[in-house]
């Protein structure tokens, strides 16, 4: 139940902070979602979002972090990385 | 997509895999704590690619398993009325009450509605004003604030034909409640990456330090979980019990404060029971005195429908405790399946029993135990 998947925000409409709409694009598939939680987000921005509610923006540089541990990891991959029987 | 696609790739796996083989020298159990978590698992088949003594148990955190069989009866008692236009997420419909389910009430011609957002009810509900709208707002911290938004939106637009069947449930204390089971084998967590973005994890540095266990905010993708198990692994290895962060994308410390804001406003912390559980201290969340004239449990009579005991049979308690597996379950795959299921478990997808027989691991199941 707690699935929320990241999407990218197409465009906002509304200025009450409650009910502040955005188009979110899932892969292409808009979804209405709700923003009151995340005020300042902007059209581009990547969010989570959970059962129509936008509930975070996602940080593209902790994004790559992930990445560039796997490169720190690598050298160790040569060594000792085959596949288990 | 993007941020999807990236934390699939299987060579980046097969490095983390490779790390993890090369630091683990001992018998190793955790637990991941989220049901999506446990889904992701057994469909990439994670814990078989895992080093052989490094065990992955199944937390509680599906709250579509943990509603209690009371809340599920008074689900059916008002979706039955002919007066009410009962609002759901699609995974409670098929979830077992005593004598049925809500998927048979709108089979009987009951007026059962699966919403997505929990603001469709309250739409529904300015629609229709001669009818009663009640919402079923079960889940964790995740869901809590759009629960919590739909109320507050209805009493800020006086929409007096709303309101909603709390069952909603707390993870820190569910954790705390495992580390003090007997029998708890869990030496770590991955906790739950969406709970945490709403709460961040700062309530978790206590629990880390009171059971001297490594807790790792983790997120859903195979490669957010492997990362989180090789972050587990390492501090397990190394002796240290911390909190860390692998979902960093997407979790900061503090969390979403103006969603904690309205939560706490529109909610507070109550006892709740758990599914096959029993009940928890402080462990769910219950509608403030502010907001009471939005609670279907006040403007409707429910009396008559108390607590009932569980199916004997069903050892989902157990499985949500991390005590067994779905497999060591007599019923399962037999007398159990997603289109009969003795118990919740079965029913959500993201129910460890479930999971097990999706992904067909009845037989290789029996394998991928321990």
């Amino acid at each position: 139940m707690c699935l929320a998947v990241p999407g990218r925000i197409t465009s906002i409409t509304g200025d009450d902070p409650w009910t502040r709409t955005a188009k979110v694009s899932f892969g292409g598939v808009l979804v209405d979602v709700n923003l009151a939680y995340l005020p300042d987000v902007k059209v581009d921005d990547y969010v989570i979002v959970h059962a129509g509610f936008a509930l975070s923006q996602i940080d593209e540089a902790e994004a790559a972090l992930i990445f560039e541990e796997l490169s720190r990891l690598a050298p160790d991959l040569e060594e000792g990385g085959e596949p288990a029987a | 997509m993007k941020f999807v696609d990236e934390y699939r790739d299987s060579a980046a796996a097969e490095k983390l895999l490779g790390a993890i083989r090369g630091l683990v020298t001992r018998p190793w159990t955790i637990m991941e704590v989220c049901g999506g978590q446990t889904h992701a698992i057994l469909k990439y088949g994670i814990d078989e690619l895992l080093p052989a003594g490094v065990t992955l148990l199944h937390g509680p955190g599906c709250p579509v398993c943990v509603t209690p069989l009371e809340k599920i009866d008074r689900a059916v008692a008002l979706a039955s009325r002919p007066d009410v236009i009962f609002c759901s997420f699609g995974d409670m419909l098929r979830v077992p009450g005593t004598d049925r389910d809500l998927l048979s009430v709108k089979a009987a011609g009951g007026d059962v509605r699966i919403v997505y957002s929990p603001l469709d009810a309250l739409r529904i509900a300015a629609e229709n004003p001669a009818r009663q709208v009640v919402f079923f707002a079960v889940g964790f911290e995740t869901t809590a604030p759009g629960n919590a938004m739909a109320v507050y939106q209805a009493k800020r637009a006086d929409i007096r034909n709303f309101t909603v069947l709390v069952s909603h449930v707390l993870v820190p204390p569910a954790l705390e409640a495992v580390l003090g089971s007997p029998g708890c084998r869990v030496q770590g967590f991955l906790a739950a990456g969406h709970v945490c973005a709403v709460m961040g994890y700062t309530e978790y540095l206590p629990i880390a330090a009171r059971y001297h266990v490594p807790i790792v905010v983790t997120g859903f993708e195979p490669l957010d979980i492997l990362q989180g198990i090789h972050l587990c692994l390492k501090q397990l290895e190394q002796g240290r019990a911390e909190v860390e962060n692998q979902y960093s994308r997407v979790v900061s410390e503090q969390g979403n404060r103006p969603a904690q804001a309205l939560v706490a406003e529109v909610f507070q912390v109550v006892n709740r029971a758990w599914r096959g559980i029993g009940e928890i201290p402080r462990s769910g969340l219950g509608l403030t005195e502010s907001f009471a004239a939005f609670d279907a449990e006040r403007r409707f009579d429910l009396s008559a429908v108390g607590p009932r005991p569980e199916p004997a049979e069903c050892i989902a308690g157990l499985v949500l405790q991390g005590l067994q597996k779905p497999p060591e379950c007599e019923a399962f795959g037999g007398r159990c399946t997603p289109e009969h299921p003795l118990g919740a478990t079965m029913v959500s997808p993201e129910g460890a029993c479930a999971a097990y027989y999706r992904h067909r691991r009845i037989a290789a199941g029996q394998g991928s135990v321990r």
